[in-house]
């Protein structure tokens, strides 16, 4: 057995009434990749956040190497050989690569020596690793995929031994997250230690080579990645049995519900990201719009369902026109049956610091039903949320609650509720369950599948391709603001992870 | 020939006026390079041009005036921290509410010690800073067209004068040429990643604050010690808000301050120059006008002739670990 990377001993943490983390006891091998997983406010991020110095436990024992530490602040977990990759970059956008590398661990008071020995520290790590990074790069300008690779280097610029990666391929292509797991490979290999916090659990699977399960703040296994399955882990992390692929029957696909043409759309700054586009979406039938985030699907959704103003293209919903290059205003488009649960709910569907009640009548509250003559009607909007609360399982079951106080799942349920118990006949989802823990997955998509099964439209984009593939009927790959495939369902994930990169798209030009 | 003198004499004056401009837009670069809004700068300017005024004819000495205005400048600076850092209070409430306290304890302060309506006494030739006339100047005025550039524009100015248009270089070296100017403008970008890689935010924004507190200092006892002779209530005149709008105009960058300092206080110079002159054409212009000038142009240059001006990302915003 190889000797303890990290221990960690009773290590309890709240915040206020939180009990964040719960008597966690943890050993992490030496020269291993340890997996973490558990549903989202498992208490991960904040653990790792106590091993990093971010926050300090509230008791219990940290030990590096075998021995006691007192971490404090990020300074002492670098000293002690502990790097981090945030779910969120820490990196300065408009810095190049190597100020980034340097910052906080500048060699000398002028940044010339300092950059001078980072370029030809970088160059050996890159060599040795694999992380080829263009040194001088702006870091606004380069993919995602390198922005991580710097994060990487800052922590091994560092000299980390210990690599906690938090939530790494949320932002990656398939590619990309293929290319990160050769890298975390190596880096083991070198005799690095590397936690991979995730609640993708085919990753942890795939690359770890022990995983620790944390559920409610507690730590409830510990398994040998290989000795354990899917189901198991899933189970573990939710605490009953969990459907990992929603169970559906063939789609009866009717009449064609809405009709996009030639439809393109350009962001502020004037670039087309949504170019030439045009699909059918039919009664009855899921389609799904997968792609790597930022290659269109956004402003496609946006203009669909009339935030964002198209520059050209026609769309029609249920045989008549949409006027998206001009008038058309989100209320017109639900008053006419299309409903839309935006991407980001936190800043285009709800209002954070409204009570539940109010945010589930949002862009309805013009509605008869919630009106007593020119006021609210504040009994009849509370009774309504209350039925929704029931009918989707939002906990806590309180609709005076603030809704920033609700979990990222049960805020996603608040505004499908909202959504969907209008009853339209279209209706636009963009990632569905994007922050959402496990079990409520299976709820959304469980109630998506209904939808289509009353006979309604359904157009669900989503950067998790296993989502797509688990609830689409028909799949549209897009790559640079364009559709470059269609599939069915029983597409692999090889081949439309190629078309997500726009390779086909390439070769066939050739 | 006359022309000549006019546009010298102009130009002259634009250097002065300039000054207070350049060191309180310099000083607004501090902090908001490292994230903290300051529109605070009028009164820490005003509080270092009383306490320069009063500690120089108090204790008949320019340079302890300088020290106390830089001292003074220094604290106020300081509670501005205490609020919007430590206590990640709202920047621009701050920076308003120091520019009350000193508009107002200025005045009260200086009634009670010196009983001269809030003026501080005249300062004595040793208690202000003098012209430093450089070698030569008088001896080369005779000469043609380099002459009087010489010796107008080039001598004859007071050493806080020198000092404010070096400080330009060195601000430019200490932001992109030393590790405390790539903190600076990394914590003024995004607080977390300096925090993540082991950098104490608060600190560093205090000392930015520090640097601030310095240059409003100096620029507060320009202003009481060598463009006047003496502390007179609200001096300032509103010079914090203009060095505000040349920060942005300059887009946050030193040397591009200087030029737009430079602009301001030549359309100031030329207000006073014009005033009571016929205008070709125009005919005579009222007085009013003419002070107007440089705040319609402000508004006019800061609505459409500096394309986009992108402050630090994090500018105004206090910060908070996130959960």
């Amino acid at each position: 057995m190889a000797q303890a990377a990290i221990e960690l001993i009773g290590i309890n943490k709240s915040f206020g009434a939180v009990r964040a983390n719960r008597d966690i006891n943890l050993e992490i091998a030496r020269g291993t990749i340890h997996g973490i997983v558990g549903e989202n406010g498992a208490g991960k991020s904040t653990l790792m956040s106590i091993l990093y110095g971010f926050y300090q436990a509230d008791s219990g024992e940290i030990r590096v190497g075998g021995k006691p530490a007192s971490i404090k602040t990020p300074n002492d977990a670098i000293g002690l050989g502990i790097g981090m990759v945030h779910q969120h970059f820490m990196l300065v956008d408009n810095f190049s690569v190597l100020e980034n590398v340097i910052l906080g661990a500048e060699s000398d008071a002028l940044l010339k020596k300092s950059i001078a020995k980072a370029r030809s520290e970088l160059e050996r790590l890159e060599r040795e690793y694999g992380l080829e990074v263009d040194p001088d790069a702006i870091i606004e300008e380069l993919p995602v995929g390198l922005q991580q690779r710097v994060e990487i280097l800052k922590a091994l610029y560092r000299g980390a031994e210990i690599l906690i990666l938090d939530e790494p391929t949320g932002v990656l292509t398939p590619a990309e997250a293929d290319h990160l797991f050769r890298i975390l490979k190596q880096l083991k290999e070198q005799g690095k230690t590397v936690v991979l916090i995730t609640h993708k659990l085919r990753e942890i699977m795939a690359i770890t080579d022990k995983v620790s399960v944390m559920r409610q703040g507690t730590m409830v296994a510990t398994r040998v990645t290989k000795e354990t399955t899917v189901g198991e882990l899933a189970e573990l992390m939710v605490g009953r049995r969990v459907l990992l692929r929603v169970e559906k029957g063939e789609a009866e696909a009717g009449a064609v519900k809405l009709a996009v043409k030639n439809l393109t759309v350009k962001d502020q700054r004037g670039v087309t990201m949504v170019d030439d586009i045009s699909f059918d979406l039919r009664a009855g039938e899921i389609v799904g719009i997968a792609g790597v985030a930022g290659n269109g699907q956004s402003e496609l959704l946006e203009a669909i369902s009339g935030i964002r103003r198209a520059v050209s293209g026609s769309v029609m919903l249920d045989g008549k026109p949409i006027d998206l290059t001009g008038a058309a205003d989100p209320g017109e488009l639900r008053d006419r049956g299309l409903a839309h649960v935006p991407e980001d709910r936190h800043h285009v569907g709800l209002v954070l610091a409204f009570e539940e009640n109010e945010n589930s009548i949002l862009g309805y509250h013009d509605d008869e039903r919630y009106l007593r003559g020119p006021f609210l009607d504040i009994d009849a909007i509370r009774n309504d949320a209350k039925d929704k609360i029931t009918k989707y399982d939002i906990r806590p079951a309180d609709c005076r609650l603030k809704t920033a106080n609700f979990s990222g799942g049960n805020q996603q349920k608040i505004v499908l509720a909202r959504e969907m118990e209008q009853d339209p006949g279209v209706l636009i989802v963009g990632q569905p369950t994007r922050g959402v823990d496990v079990g409520a997955i299976e709820f959304i998509h469980k109630r998506l599948i209904a939808m289509r099964d009353q006979g309604k439209a359904v157009l669900v984009v989503s950067v998790e391709l296993d989502e797509i593939r688990s609830l689409s009927d028909r799949i549209l790959v897009m790559f640079a603001g364009r559709i470059v495939g269609e599939r069915g369902p029983e597409a692999t994930e090889g081949e439309l992870g190629l078309l997500m990169a726009g390779v086909e798209q390439r070769e066939a030009a050739e | 020939m006359d022309l000549f003198n006019a546009i010298i004499q102009v130009l002259d004056s634009t250097i002065r006026l300039s000054v207070p401009l350049l060191l309180a837009c310099l000083a607004g670069l501090y902090s908001e390079r490292a994230g903290v809004f300051d529109i605070g700068l009028e009164g820490k300017m005003l509080v270092g041009a009383f306490a320069g005024a009063a500690a120089a004819s108090v204790f008949h000495s320019a340079l302890i005036g300088l020290g106390m205005a830089i001292l003074i400048s220094v604290a106020f600076a300081m509670i501005h921290g205490f609020a919007s850092i430590t206590h990640r209070g709202n920047q621009i409430v701050s920076g308003v509410a120091i520019n009350f306290i000193a508009a107002g304890s200025t005045i009260m302060l200086g009634q009670a010690w010196f009983s001269q309506g809030g003026r501080t006494p005249a300062l004595a030739p040793g208690e202000r800073f003098e012209a430093i006339n450089w070698p030569g100047a008088e001896a080369l005025r005779a000469v043609p067209i380099l002459g009087p550039i010489y010796a107008e524009l080039i001598s004859g100015h007071s050493i806080l004068v020198y000092l404010a248009f070096l400080i330009v270089p060195f601000t430019w070296w200490v932001l992109f040429r030393t590790r405390f100017g790539l903190r600076l403008r990394a914590v003024g970008e995004n607080p977390a990643a300096v925090d993540t890689a082991g950098i104490s935010v608060a600190w560093l924004r205090y000392r930015a604050l520090i640097c601030t507190g310095v240059l409003t200092g100096i620029a507060g006892a320009y202003l009481s010690m060598v463009q006047n002779g003496g502390f007179v209530k609200d001096m300032t005149a509103g010079k914090g808000y203009i060095a505000l709008a040349a920060l942005i105009f300059a887009k946050w960058k030193p040397v591009n301050a200087m030029f737009a300092c430079l602009l301001f206080g030549f359309l100031d110079a030329l207000s006073i120059r014009l005033q009571g002159t016929p205008l070709p054409v125009i005919g005579k212009v009222p007085v009013q006008f003419m002070q107007a000038l440089p705040y319609v142009l402000t508004v006019i240059l800061l609505a459409g002739f500096i394309g986009k001006a992108i402050p630090p990302r994090a500018g105004g915003v206090p910060y908070v670990k996130e959960r």
